[in-house]
């Protein structure tokens, strides 16, 4: 019996020309060019300014999602933790939350994979390109804690 | 005793909208207002920068509508460099735009139908709150939901092929477009599996208007007595009547349907519509300056354009066309609930657009960029999914920006949906004593069958709860609701 490599898929989302709040779609940028270099072909990547619901349809062929995000909580660099789905509405229905996301493609496709969100913390969001520096350096550890909990993920499956 | 009510933010609209009503010791309503809260200065940020960065700097307006802002830059910045007002470009670069644009209307009418309006049309404008969201629609019909959701994912797809990228993507460019359409891009968009294909994309096109035909035939007082109030409509259209969203002359009709613009150049736009200014909104308030401030306001969009237009070039649209048009006796429907029906037909044209543009062979191959003298200020109009979008810009002889005046859809459609809550609040909450959250909500249906994007329209990130608030005629807070 041959086990089915687990599929994975990472996206990001934010406006990068909103200074740090481009911090989730560059998370997915970087991944992309590390999955290049390691060649592991179950591991995707996405990304946009916000999610909407056709992203149920984009998670809902993977068995675990990362989502990725700029915040603006108080909190020291990144914090990475299970997505719970909820089909709470928020006040702008043009954009939707990953926790929604999550929970449509459970309702409509009939599949919740394992889910994770991301939030790097973010300080300034004025119309500039480029992160500033301390959300860049929030940026590097996220990722390397992303990469690291990928290959874990993929360790314990394979 | 005299009251205040403020409904705030309005929800399922992108943005921070706030809504007072006023009510007299009678409990009439004495006067509404919708407030925009919020402001960002686009025009004054893009300022000094070079011109050929419009098209892609202006998709951080907003995250919703940044595809029709990237072409109406693009248009503007057309005429900049001489390669003429929307009809100069090489046959690859106006295809690929039009597919570009019409793969956009298509994502985001389809958002809007399924998404945001489709709740209130299943369980009523006055059920449970907390079921009125695309969650039930997919609990209770699951095949509406999935077409919601894969219709707007293959109109993203559309915009990915063609814009290269979906964030701030670099498609058009100032006198073309940067790409063309790879055959494997077409192949994927013609014969694409798993529901993702042209022809699945028209057949659902077509289920989606027939499950709101036979809605209206049960549900005729909501779909036709919903807030209708007389208004004028302003649309572009091709120079033979037709329906054109890319480009066109400008016409506006009154509420009789006769011609009060007559298909002028739009690159003279401001000879004909001003801006007014008020205190209480950083809304600007458009109007045709013939006719003047206080009456000279007009609507645009999907409702708009079933108004001004003569005809539609695509067959099955036609067809939907020519039952609407009778349906409303030949005149104009001033029934803001009839946006839906004119948004659906909207989507079923875009959709047969682009299987006609997908087997079209300049979009894969041809010269991409057209180039002549350059001008010092150019405008680009576009029909936007919700409605007319300038964007203007004067340049120095340096390249930079000197000048940019936008007129968003939303900032187009000011008066009149300030005129729907008004309609909406008179009917609703005249004489009530207790402020229910179905009468706030029918408040909001009224708003959002404008599909607004205050976003765009004040160049505001907005994400916030709703609050409601009632005060007395003294301005004393009686009652406040919230819920986010």
């Amino acid at each position: 019996m041959t086990l089915k490599k687990p599929s994975i898929l990472i996206i990001g989302y934010g406006n990068p020309g909103r200074q740090d709040d481009g911090a989730g779609v560059l998370l997915s940028e970087k991944l992309e060019k590390w999955i290049q270099e390691t060649g592991l072909e179950q591991v995707h990547t996405d990304s946009n300014y916000q999610l909407n619901i056709e992203d149920a349809a984009s998670i809902a062929r993977h068995d675990l999602v990362i989502f990725a995000d700029a915040s603006h909580e108080e909190m020291d660099d990144f914090r990475l933790e299970p997505l719970v789905a909820s089909g709470k509405t928020e006040f702008t229905m043009h954009a939707v939350s990953p926790a929604f996301v999550l929970h449509l493609c459970k309702e409509v496709f009939n599949h919740e994979p394992d889910a994770y969100l991301v939030h790097i913390r973010g300080y300034e969001w004025e119309f500039m390109a480029g992160m500033t520096k301390r959300a860049g350096e929030n940026l590097e550890k996220a990722l390397e804690c992303v990469r690291e909990f990928i290959l874990n993920y993929l360790s314990v499956r394979i | 005793m005299g009251q205040k009510i403020t409904i705030e933010p309005v929800t399922r609209v992108e943005g921070h909208g706030k809504v007072t009503i006023h009510l007299n010791n009678e409990g009439q309503i004495e006067q509404t207002r919708l407030h925009i809260v919020e402001f960002r200065g686009f025009e004054r940020f893009v300022q000094g920068r070079p011109y050929w960065e419009m098209p892609v700097l202006v998709q951080r307006l907003c995250g919703i509508c940044p595809v029709s802002h990237h072409l109406a830059a693009a248009k503007a910045t057309d005429v900049i460099v001489g390669a003429g007002t929307g009809e100069g470009l090489t046959p690859t670069g106006e295809k690929m735009r039009r597919l570009m644009h019409y793969g956009q209307i298509f994502q985001s009418h389809s958002l809007h139908f399924f998404h945001l309006a489709s709740p209130d049309l299943l369980f009523g404008i006055d059920s449970d709150p907390s079921k009125r969201n695309v969650i039930q629609v997919a609990l209770q019909h699951r095949d509406l939901a999935v077409q919601g959701v894969m219709m707007r994912k293959y109109g993203q797809e559309i915009i990915k092929a063609t814009a290269g990228k979906k964030i701030h993507g670099t498609g058009a460019i100032p006198g073309g477009i940067n790409k063309h359409l790879t055959e494997e891009e077409r192949e994927y968009l013609i014969h694409g599996d798993d529901y993702m294909n042209i022809d699945k994309m028209i057949s659902w096109s077509q289920d989606a208007l027939e499950f709101f035909k036979e809605y209206h035939k049960k549900n005729k007082a909501v779909i036709d007595s919903f807030a209708d109030f007389p208004s004028s409509y302003l649309s572009l259209v091709r120079k033979d009547g037709a329906m054109d969203l890319y480009h066109g002359v400008l016409r506006a009709v009154d509420h009789e349907g006769k011609k009060i613009l007559h298909d002028v150049d739009y690159q003279e736009y401001f000879k004909y519509i001003d801006e007014e200014v008020k205190s209480w909104s950083y809304m600007k308030f458009p109007y045709l300056k013939e006719i003047g401030k206080s009456t000279g306001w007009y609507s645009v969009g999907p409702l708009a354009r079933m108004n001004t237009v003569e005809f539609i070039d695509t067959p099955l649209a036609q067809k939907e066309f020519e039952f609407f048009k009778q349906y409303n006796g030949g005149k104009p429907s001033h029934k803001p609930m009839h946006a839906h029906w004119a948004r659906l037909i909207e989507i079923l044209h875009s959709a047969e657009k682009i299987k006609q543009l997908l087997s079209d062979a300049d979009l894969m191959e041809g010269e991409l960029v057209v180039r002549g003298n350059k001008q010092l200020e150019g405008v680009g109009l576009i029909e936007a999914p919700r409605g007319t979008l300038f964007h203007h810009y004067k340049i120095g002889e340096d390249d930079m920006i000197t000048m940019a005046n936008l007129i968003v859809s939303t900032t187009n459609n000011n008066q009149p949906m300030n005129e729907a809550v008004k309609q909406v609040a008179t009917r609703v909450m005249t004489g009530k004593k207790e402020i229910t959250e179905g009468m706030m909500n029918a408040v909001e249906v009224a708003i959002r069958a404008y599909d607004p994007c205050l976003s765009c329209a004040t160049h505001a990130l907005g994400k916030m709860p709703l609050e409601f608030e009632m005060y007395d005629v003294d301005n004393i807070l009686i009652e406040r609701k919230f819920k986010d």
